[in-house]
């Protein structure tokens, strides 16, 4: 094989070619949530009458927009192949400051509820990385740490928001008349995310931290920045989507949050994320939380013909159950792309 | 990245031993290893000094109550993480088969025979315990999926499921055969007490006597190495979250007779924080390999310690949560920095 | 040739140890600039952890660093490129989930005008660089999934698009062929006439003498000898690395694994058109008992996967594998250790040792099922076992409960072969047993194989150092891509015919 005379098999291939398929390939995963998604679309326009309604789409994406966010933060923390168990507590914890800082106006009260998603974001990334504690168990210890936090700021109480300042505005009102503004920002959050991940160095060396610590270190990355970076900005996607809850529901909430990481995770993992990390994308991942999201809905709706009667108990074992599929169909897809054994080559 | 080539042995005849640390770091080596007796030390002081009927026997039996059960479960989740693993899921599976003791002796098949009842409220909630383990162990060992997700799965629905099956209905009952188990007394000392103490010294010398002992540290301490030699690795990890269950299912059992009561909702709560905490504390090391199950034993009690002087000093349970996060942070810092 | 003003590196008296054991000793190097400097020693001798001082993945214990005629004191990798060096590890560093273009250029991505990744010309440049390497491929497709010696020569193009003033290559053509190597000759010689200095370390020393202007040579984590390339012949250079007399050499040879009465037994095992997947598509092998043989070949050239098919550490897909004495071949290690067969593996870190266990616990692993009874560990005849190879092996350890993390490289290394070596086995597969060990460890392990291929063990050989299959195989298989593609055999295997047949075509 060797004194190549022809040009090796491998890897030689025409322009156009190269391009699609390098285009398609990236998109499997993405390509199977849209589908998904679309499909229960017109499931749901057909079967419910008020699915397509102005409401339903209205309420649906209020509410979604809060896990949307965090599933976004939670997208960046698992491609370096960490994870962030905390965000259901910060968010709550930020909701409580966000209701505490609302007479103060909006302008005041969100750049506070993100401050102190990222201050507990800080706290992850300095006992992750100075402290050497493994992921999950520093943010299983700020989830405790936020949860006895924001029971200790609001005195175990819903903090009333200042209904008087322009801070529901938020939940409420069109940017432009148009779009909800709690919409445009998770747009814009998304966007951004996107951005730092697909066009700059800084996202591309998170994948790498995932594909590959050790080399990515030896490669002469900034390792420990872009870890601290993706912890800080989990952190504030959790900020944000607190003081969303915050104004969403007129009061912050310091018992909220309770197994929001959890709907993080199963978003991003049905969006194609590796959970072993180094491979993922923003997109996929607000797809799989719509689509997440849109399984719930759809159960409700259903709930409501009476053709099924669940319990609230039920939606915990449904989550469940949902998460374990996406995993075993997560093993498949993975088991077929990606290059066969890691560790070092053979001699 | 690894360092093959890097040893090199100038004097044959030179041995090389592990060299003392000096200064601060003596200081630092020698809090990580007799930390945890240090700490069981400092919080027996602290009591006696500043709490209340601290030294009556009434404070004794409802401690080794409380504590029984984290203990129970630490030695569980001592041996998952001696594996390299751990398991989430060991509060929600408390919560099952808690829920499904009084179920089963209060239906009426278990009314009518009331023996058959007890026995079958034993039997079958710990059977469904034991196949939730099965359930993780096949899904770290076969799938290959990281235990923390794969625990997860029942983390989310195992308490689900416990409600379901009860409607979210508190269950209250009388059954004094059942209660034996969490209000008994042997001795003068809580029943449970017994059993944790017992399942302890099964568990220590199950690790350091026999084969499956000598197989668990293998493959938690280098799972390639184990497989090449001929280490079932497979069975171990099934069988580890299975036993791990297992444990959990009998810790459900022992809250629910405690309370005569058996709440899905509450019943094993933020349980896995503390048996990962009490292992931890108590030595185990999170990426595998040791499986000190005394440790967990005292690490248990030094949780509960730590829980029962917030609470007799009137300070908060939110507090406490923030305390108990510190300290794991603390314990794993330590870990970390020993590794050094 | 010899080099011009100031060196462009000096290193002196480096010391550097781990966990109680002494990596470096005085070592030292010293490079001009615009030099191809070439830098020798055995497995163990202290290259790797040189270079990874001088590039910040360690902190030297000892001694002084001068790059540039200024004192270096590097913390991390990133301040290593940064101050103008750029290395090619041994083991391949790069990221395989990513894209060719972006292990190439990550860290130093072409930016738009708003600071952002320019894609286009990422692509551009990099399909630029892989055209003066002689490659044409899909740089969009992640890495790992072109061919080892693509990603090999992929990470040469990264170390040498960096603008380095020093290029350090740790065994840069262990998966390259004939072509390969001479385009990588030429990117060298490139680079030699910009003015950089390259550091070269390589097995293959016809390769130092093609191309280097001086070579450094190593011994057991000190430096022993630097010479001017014109003023050394091959076999002073392995004198040196070897620590013994250029007429003992020549009379006994370089190994311990030579000399022995080759009256090969019945078969072993034999396998014919083996295969287990990508990377083993075609294996020939047969194994006597009494003989060694030995495989030979590139990285990635299937040895170890050859290693794991025979012991029934992976699925077999094709072909055939038939044991003397047994019905079907081992289709798990556990079926292959009852069967006699012992499987010494080349990393002894990350699939030998278990670190936290003690040396008894490591030795008699594999052999616990022989030493229970009802699930209990028989104790007694645990601690004799032990005892008892403890000191047929000269293993120095302050006591078989000692940690085995402790001990020295050398030391694990014994206790891992011993562990094989409980088992009684019939067939021996060795994978590097020598490699990050001592000399003096190493002649030691290679004399014990020797004793027991003489008492009728059939080994399976896999070795980079060529002079361990020059004189200790009876045959030699060499291997190129997952498939048997040559058979050699003693007497008259010489190191030029072997490295000639491994680099070459069949």
């Amino acid at each position: 094989m060797s004194a190549r005379t022809d040009p090796p098999p491998t890897g030689q291939r025409s322009g156009f070619d190269v391009d699609l398929r390098s285009a398609l390939r990236g998109n499997g995963q993405t390509f199977g949530v849209l589908v998904a998604l679309v499909a229960l679309i017109c499931f749901g326009l057909v079967r419910y009458e008020n699915f397509g309604g102005a409401y339903n789409i209205a309420s649906f994406l209020n509410y979604n927009a809060m896990f949307i966010l965090i599933a976004i933060g939670m997208c960046l923390v698992i491609i370096t192949g960490g994870i962030d168990l905390s965000v259901g507590s910060v968010a709550a914890f930020s909701s409580v400051c966000a209701a505490y800082l609302s007479p103060y106006g909006l302008q005041v009260a969100l750049p506070g509820g993100v401050l102190a998603g990222v201050a507990f974001g800080a706290v992850n990334a300095f006992v992750i990385l100075t402290l050497r504690v493994p992921p999950f168990i520093a943010t299983l210890a700020t989830l405790l740490g936020a949860k006895g936090g924001s029971l200790i700021i609001s005195d175990a109480q819903t903090i009333s928001v200042d209904w008087g300042s322009n801070f529901t505005k938020l939940g409420m009102e069109k940017a432009f008349g148009v779009v909800p503004w709690s919409i445009l920002l998770v747009l814009l959050v998304a966007i951004g995310a996107w951005v730092v991940l697909e066009r700059t160095s800084l996202g591309r060396t998170l994948l790498a931290i995932g594909g590959g610590e050790d080399a990515s270190v030896l490669m002469g990355l900034k390792v420990g920045r872009a870890k601290a970076f993706a912890y800080l900005f989990s952190g504030g996607c959790a900020g944000l989507a607190g003081v969303f809850l915050a104004s969403g529901f007129g009061a912050g909430q310091p018992l909220e949050g309770v197994g929001w990481e959890l709907s993080a995770i199963a978003s991003v993992v049905v969006g194609g994320t590796l959970l072993t990390g180094g491979l993922g994308s923003v997109t996929a991942t607000v797809f799989g939380a719509l689509l997440l999201g849109l399984v719930f809905n759809i159960l409700n709706f259903e709930n409501g013909r009476g053709t099924i009667s669940l319990s609230a108990y039920w939606q915990e074992v449904i989550r469940g159950s949902f998460l374990f599929l996406v995993i075993l169909l997560q093993m498949r897809v993975a088991r077929r792309r990606l290059p066969p054994a890691t560790g070092a080559p053979s001699p | 990245m690894n360092s093959a080539s890097a040893d090199a042995n100038h004097d044959q005849g030179k041995r090389s031993s592990s060299r003392r640390p000096s200064g601060r770091l003596a200081w630092r080596s020698t809090l990580a290893r007799h930390g945890t007796l240090i700490a069981l030390a400092a919080l027996l002081l602290v009591n006696v000094l500043f709490t209340p009927n601290f030294l009556h026997l009434q404070t004794l039996f409802v401690n080794i109550s409380q504590v029984a059960t984290i203990a129970i479960v630490a030695i569980g989740m001592t041996l998952v993480i001696a594996t390299g693993g751990i398991d989430l899921s060991v509060g929600a599976v408390m919560a099952l088969a808690g829920a499904l003791a009084p179920l089963i002796f209060g239906s009426e098949l278990g009314v009518a025979y009331p023996l058959l009842g007890l026995v079958a409220a034993f039997v079958l909630p710990l059977a469904v315990a034991l196949a939730c383990g099965a359930f993780n162990g096949v899904m770290i060992s076969v799938l290959r999926v990281q235990p923390i997700i794969a625990t997860l799965i029942l983390f989310i629905s195992g308490r689900g499921i416990a409600q379901v099956l009860t409607n979210g209905n508190l269950q209250t009952f009388s059954n004094p055969g059942f209660s034996y188990l969490g209000t008994g007394r042997v001795l003068g000392l809580p029943f449970q007490g017994w059993l944790a103490l017992l399942i302890a010294v099964l568990a220590f010398w199950v690790v350091n006597r026999t084969i499956h002992g000598r197989h668990l540290l293998a493959v938690g301490g280098n799972e390639r190495a184990a497989a090449l030699s001929g280490v079932p690795v497979r069975r171990v990890k099934i069988g580890v979250y299975m036993v791990c269950a297992f444990l959990a299912g009998i810790a459900g059992l022992v809250v629910v007779a405690i309370n005569s009561a058996s709440d899905a909702a509450r019943n094993g709560n933020l349980m896995e924080l503390d048996a990962i905490a009490a292992a931890v504390v108590g030595g185990a090391l999170l990426q595998g390999g040791r499986a000190p199950v005394f440790g967990a034993l005292l690490g248990a009690v030094i949780i509960q310690l730590v829980k029962y002087t917030l609470l007799a000093n009137g300070i908060e349970d939110e507090v406490a949560l923030v305390a108990k996060a510190l300290i794991i942070v603390a314990a794993v810092a330590l870990q970390q920095g020993r590794r050094e | 040739m010899g080099a011009s003003g100031a060196p462009l590196l000096s290193m002196r008296g480096i010391g550097k140890s781990f966990a109680g054991s002494m990596a470096l000793d005085g070592a030292s190097l010293s490079i001009g600039a615009g030099q191809v400097h070439g830098l020798i020693g055995q497995n163990g001798a202290g290259k790797s952890t040189l270079i990874k001082i001088l590039t910040g993945v360690y902190v030297r214990d000892a001694g002084d660093v001068e790059f540039e005629g200024r004192a270096l004191r590097i913390g991390s990798p990133r301040e290593a490129q940064a101050a103008g060096i750029s290395t090619i590890y041994q083991e391949l560093t790069l990221v395989p989930l990513r894209s060719v273009t972006e292990n190439v250029t990550l860290g130093y991505e072409p930016r738009t005008r708003f600071n952002t990744i320019d894609w286009r010309a990422a692509h551009a440049r990099t399909r630029t660089i892989l055209t003066g390497f002689g490659l044409d491929i899909d740089v969009r497709a992640p890495l790992g999934e072109h061919s080892t010696a693509i990603q090999q020569l992929v990470a040469i193009a990264r170390a040498v698009s960096l603008q380095a003033r020093l290029v350090i290559m740790d065994e840069p053509t262990s998966s390259l062929d004939e072509r390969e190597v001479q385009v990588l000759f030429s990117v060298v010689k490139r680079l030699k006439a910009a003015g950089t200095s390259v550091l070269y370390v390589s097995h293959f020393l016809d390769e130092l003498f093609a191309i280097c202007d001086r070579v450094t040579v190593m011994r057991d984590g000190s430096t022993v000898a630097d010479h001017p390339i014109a003023r050394v012949s091959k076999l002073s250079l392995i004198a040196d690395m070897l620590g013994r007399d250029i007429d003992e050499i020549e009379s006994d040879g370089m190994t311990e694994l030579g000399g022995g009465t080759n009256d090969a037994g019945e078969l072993v095992f034999e396998a014919t058109d083996l295969a287990t997947g990508p990377r083993l598509s075609r294996l020939d092998l047969a194994v006597h008992a009494g003989e060694i043989v030995g495989l030979g070949g590139l990285l990635g050239s299937g040895r170890t996967e050859a290693a794991r098919a025979v012991f029934g550490a992976d699925a077999l897909t094709g072909g055939s594998l038939r044991f003397t004495g047994q019905r079907t071949p081992p289709a798990t290690p556990a079926q292959a250790i009852a069967a006699g067969i012992g499987f010494l593996t080349e990393d002894r870190k990350a699939e030998g040792i278990v670190p936290h266990m003690s040396v008894r616990e490591n030795l008699t692993l594999a052999l616990l099922p022989a030493l229970t009874r009802g699930g209990l560990i028989r104790r007694t005849e645990e601690r004799e076992l032990v005892e008892r190879f403890i000191t047929a092996l000269g293993i120095k350890t302050s006591g078989m409960d000692q940690p085995i993390r402790e001990l020295s490289g050398g030391n694990q290394q014994k206790v891992l072969l011993a562990r094989w070596l409980a088992i009684h086995p019939k067939l021996l597969i060795l994978d590097e047993p020598t490699r990050g060990v001592d000399v003096g460890a190493k002649f030691e392990i290679q004399a014990i194989i020797r004793e027991h291929v003489e008492r009728g063990v059939g080994v399976l050989l896999i070795s980079s150092e060529f002079e361990e299959l020059v004189e200790g195989a009876d045959h030699i298989v060499v291997m190129q891509d997952g498939v048997s593609v040559g058979r050699l055999s003693n007497p008259g295997i010489t190191e030029e015919r072997l490295v000639r047949e491994i680099a070459s075509v069949a």
